[in-house]
């Protein structure tokens, strides 16, 4: 305290000075203003979304742009079995897919990670580049041909075609994000293992998974966001009702009766969302380091 | 390792390859862990990749086998479709828009939040929120309901008695709203940002105080040379993904690109080649051409970076 008053005084004097201090005081109310309004407008959409699907259906759109509480609860009952297929296949679906896909992107990015982070071996740099240029690369141009391969192994209405790239490393984020942290873990420990006759199989188990329980952590996280919002994959792979995400389901309640049952849509965009809401509560923090540490797009 | 070895040992008893079966012990493992990745790199990149440019010269139904063409996919999209050049005109106009005015957003708010406000994690979370959930089907829902003639944003401007349009029925502001949405999902720039103003030495602001230097001389002359590469980082990512961007334009316009081809993205056009009409050649050639039109985009911000991006060394 007393050291940083003091060198407070000695680098910019002005501070002492009050009317510099009034200034700083008001800059910093006009900044909270501005900072809680667009906090307003940032969240008010989503508000928005919460009040309307607890409100009934004749009531969305006459009370108007404030939020009115009410708590019927009418219209997720009604949305939840809306359609031919209730929501209860699709989120089962949907866990599947997402839980499967966790899995698979955890042991084949961490693994890849691995060898590019520790092992020697002949055009590691090289394919390192490699993995970094697939980052850039827009899914469309492989997009046909994998739909070709995919329907030729007959995978096409089922989820392999969503789950199996997963265990082959695909996500060159994740690999790229574990490289970063491996990278950070000290040498000494898989060297002293080394030593003691350990081989890359045990490093890799016992001493890298372990010490890298965040980084897997945030793998786990983004894939499962990444997944349950996927809309493109099942668009393309599912076509039967049964077999549908919820995000697939959802639109196809746009579609079929979207136009006159706006609380059930409502309802189940709010229920949509739901599991990326309680990750976001629960592991904020993660998140939050997991893109400034590597940039990543969300 | 020693596991290894004692596989390796039994099989050189010539001397010459045990040179080999060394090099192979230390480089297997390596090759081992990478063993998935590989499957996946050329069953699933590499391999389809090569296979996309050769059916961008065939015409290809998915039933039939593809039928070489030459480069008329090519010259059709160059010369003999209107609605090709209404999706480029409408992707750029997108990109044009919502990247930068994204990023300013984003670089705004992480420098006011780096002043050291009370209530940081706060705001953080609140902003980073939106581009957390944005990507997702709801999100586009709830947006054609605000956006719609009787939605949020109309009734609010009732208040002041002014009668909006409908803004994703009129092919004049359909697109704006994608723009918004996409405006709206600032969020992960901007921790970027923050991460950045962060390393900027708090020194060098102190010394040109003392030197006079007004705020707003700071923010020019040491916030923003020194923030360049994080500028570069969050143009490129930004302008990459927006190119992408498929799901907001599909839903909001029911897949079709609605009204009058409006919202017609790239990706949306490309989409309704392939899986509507089943044109997987010509939807090849476009997915090529996007490929062409990124990698460009890419090397020439690199080309150019060294004149705008500061580094250190």
């Amino acid at each position: 305290m007393t050291i940083d008053a003091h060198k407070l005084t000695v680098v910019t004097g002005s501070e002492n000075d009050p009317s510099a201090r009034l200034r700083k005081r008001i800059f910093s109310v006009i900044a909270h203003v501005l900072l809680i309004g667009a906090s307003i407008l940032m969240l008010y959409p989503l508000l928005w979304l919460l009040a309307a699907s607890f409100k009934p259906e004749n009531e969305i759109f006459t009370s108007g742009i404030w939020p009115s509480l009410s708590w019927d609860i009418e219209s997720y009952f009604r949305g939840w079995n809306a359609m031919r297929v209730s929501f209860s296949v699709f989120y089962m679906n949907s866990f599947i897919i997402a839980f499967l896909s966790v899995v698979g992107n955890l042991i084949a990015c961490s693994m890849a990670a691995y060898a590019f982070a520790r092992l020697q071996f002949k055009g590691r740099n090289f394919w390192f580049a490699m993995m970094l240029m697939t980052l850039m690369l827009p899914g469309q141009v492989t997009l046909i041909p994998q739909y070709v391969l995919f329907r030729d192994l007959g995978w096409v209405n089922t989820m392999l075609p969503l789950v199996v790239p997963k265990f082959l490393a695909v996500d060159a984020f994740f690999v790229f994000l574990m490289v970063q942290f491996f990278r950070g873990i000290p040498r000494e420990l898989d060297e002293a293992a080394m030593m003691d006759g350990a081989g890359p199989w045990r490093i890799y188990w016992k001493i890298m998974l372990p010490l890298s329980i965040p980084v897997l952590v945030t793998a786990a996280i983004f894939t499962f966001i990444w997944t349950w919002d996927d809309f493109f994959g099942p668009l393309i792979y599912l076509n039967r009702m049964q077999d549908y995400t919820v995000m697939l389901g959802l639109r196809t309640f746009v579609d079929s009766t979207g136009e006159s049952d706006f609380g059930g849509l409502f309802a189940m965009s709010v229920l949509s969302i739901v599991p990326i809401f309680v990750f976001f509560l629960l592991f904020q923090r993660l998140l939050i380091e997991g893109i400034a540490t590597t940039g990543m797009k969300r | 390792m020693t596991v290894h070895a004692a596989d390796a040992a039994p099989q050189d008893a010539a001397s010459g390859t045990s040179k080999w079966s060394r090099a192979w012990q230390s480089h297997a493992p390596g090759y081992l862990f990478l063993l998935p990745w590989f499957i996946g790199f050329f069953g699933l990149t590499i391999g389809p990749i090569i296979s996309s440019f050769y059916l961008s010269f065939t015409d290809f139904d998915l039933l039939t086998s593809p039928d070489w063409v030459g480069f008329a996919n090519y010259e059709r999209m160059f010369t003999n479709d209107r609605t090709f050049a209404t999706s480029m005109r409408v992707t750029f106009t997108f990109v044009l828009f919502s990247v930068p005015l994204k990023l300013a957003f984003a670089l705004a708010i992480a420098i006011l939040l780096n002043r050291g406000m009370k209530g940081l994690p706060l705001y953080r979370a609140v902003f980073y929120l939106p581009s957390l959930l944005g990507a997702s089907v709801a999100i586009a829902i709830l947006w054609r309901q605000i956006f719609a003639g009787d939605g949020l944003v109309n009734q609010f401007l009732s208040i002041f008695g002014i009668v909006g349009p409908s803004w994703i029925s009129n092919p004049n502001y359909s697109l704006w709203t994608l723009i918004v949405l996409s405006v709206w999902q600032f969020g992960s720039p901007m921790i970027i940002f923050l991460a950045g103003l962060r390393q900027i030495p708090q020194d060098m602001y102190e010394a040109a105080s003392l030197d006079g230097a007004s705020k707003w001389r700071q923010f020019w002359k040491i916030t923003l040379p020194l923030l360049t590469p994080v500028v570069f980082f969050n143009a490129i990512i930004q302008t990459i993904e927006a190119f992408k961007s498929f799901t907001p334009a599909f839903i909001i316009s029911n897949g079709t690109g609605s009204p009058i081809n409006s919202t017609l993205f790239y990706t949306l056009y490309l989409y309704n080649e392939a899986f509507s009409y089943f044109r997987m050649g010509y939807a090849s050639a476009l997915a090529w051409f996007l490929l062409l039109l990124i990698a460009c985009f890419t090397a020439f911000s690199f080309l150019t970076s060294k004149y705008w991006v500061h580094y250190d060394d």
